[in-house]
């Protein structure tokens, strides 16, 4: 019996060590423009956020004060705020609520570009999604979604990102679905680009229907990436091929 | 949206000695082999040339073509024997055109 309990440690202990984030799979070259802040494909988008940050008459920095302030805030996301939001949602919010303001288009830049700023805060910090009655029911719809097979190619999430992760789809390697480097800059899109792009990819890779931007589904699914993620080191924006 | 670029400069240079430059402008570089999503062909607009000058004289310059990613980035060394100014031009496609400058103090 003692042994049985002492084998079932050593399995989680494993399991545990094995989860492993995207960037840590990328090569040396990628791994380096990711951590070359003077390198980083996005630095461009973080002088505009900088920028955003302090435009305006009634600007983020007016009510948040110094950016450094918000250092942990991205790691708790996606939240319960009368529904839920991620980060992005919660700028757009912002900007709506606060500083009257239209809301930008989904994936718009300056939105990319502060959500991006706002998560670099966080670097280092591990992921701690919320908990609470309703982010749980969310996050049971997430798992759900996550093992739910859809789409032409009848594919799930896990069967790809669990069951087959460290495997190669074609050239490329399959990622373990770790989301602790979002908002992203991938070098296919040319761009920064949020996980809710990301997962619509996927959507529309598996030929599903592709869940509206800020849709139950996709928010409870990053819930649900969240949590599974949760405890790892965020190094935000990072950098995908 | 205002044009943008992101120049890195080391923090003391010294006379003589090479360093490095590494510069970014954001740019979409569109190539002009790629349709829209509604099937239109996406015009080319490309940064054409690059070049950086210290103090008024070339002291490099590069062409860009289609191959090159959107938000080109160029990192190269350069030396110097006296204090300046380093200036830096992006011309491209539709008559674009960046510029900015940044002091170089040489110990």
């Amino acid at each position: 019996m003692r042994s049985a309990w002492l084998l079932l440690a050593v399995a989680l202990l494993a399991h545990a060590e094995e989860r492993r984030s995207g960037r840590d799979t990328m090569s040396p070259a990628l791994r380096t423009l990711q951590a070359d802040d003077a390198q980083h494909p996005a630095q461009l988008a973080l002088a505009m956020g900088r920028e955003q940050w302090a435009a305006g008459a009634k600007s983020c920095a007016s009510c948040h004060g110094e950016l450094e302030k918000l250092r942990g805030a991205a790691a708790r996301y996606p939240a319960w705020d009368q529904g839920l939001v991620d980060l992005p949602g919660r700028i757009q919010r912002c900007r709506v609520r606060h500083q009257q303001q239209p809301a930008w288009a989904a994936e718009a830049e300056p939105l990319l570009a502060l959500a991006a700023l706002v998560a670099q805060q966080s670097r280092g910090l591990p992921l701690q999604p919320p908990r609470g009655p309703e982010l749980d029911k969310a996050a049971a719809q997430g798992q759900r979604l996550y093992t739910t097979r859809i789409g032409a190619l009848n594919l799930s999430c896990a069967q790809c990102h669990d069951e087959r992760a460290g495997q190669r789809l074609g050239g490329s390697l399959i990622p373990q679905g770790h989301v602790d480097d979002y908002p992203v800059y991938r070098l296919e899109w040319q761009s920064l680009g949020s996980l809710q792009r990301r997962l619509r990819g996927c959507l529309s890779g598996v030929r599903a229907k592709v869940w509206d931007w800020d849709s139950g589904e996709l928010l409870a699914l990053e819930l649900y990436l969240a949590r599974r993620s949760a405890g790892m080191a965020m190094q935000a924006p990072g950098v995908r091929p | 949206m205002a044009t943008r670029a992101v120049i890195t400069l080391p923090a003391a240079v010294k006379a003589g000695e090479a360093f490095e430059v590494r510069t970014t402008v954001a740019h979409a570089m569109e190539t002009g082999y790629r349709s829209s999503d509604e099937g239109a062909r996406l015009l080319r607009d490309l940064v054409r040339r690059f070049e950086c000058r210290l103090d008024g004289e070339l002291v490099f310059a590069a062409n860009l073509f289609a191959a090159i990613s959107a938000n080109p980035y160029l990192a190269f060394w350069l030396r110097a024997g006296k204090s300046g100014e380093l200036s830096f031009v992006w011309h491209g496609d539709n008559g674009f055109e960046h510029r900015e400058t940044r002091p170089l103090t040489v110990a």
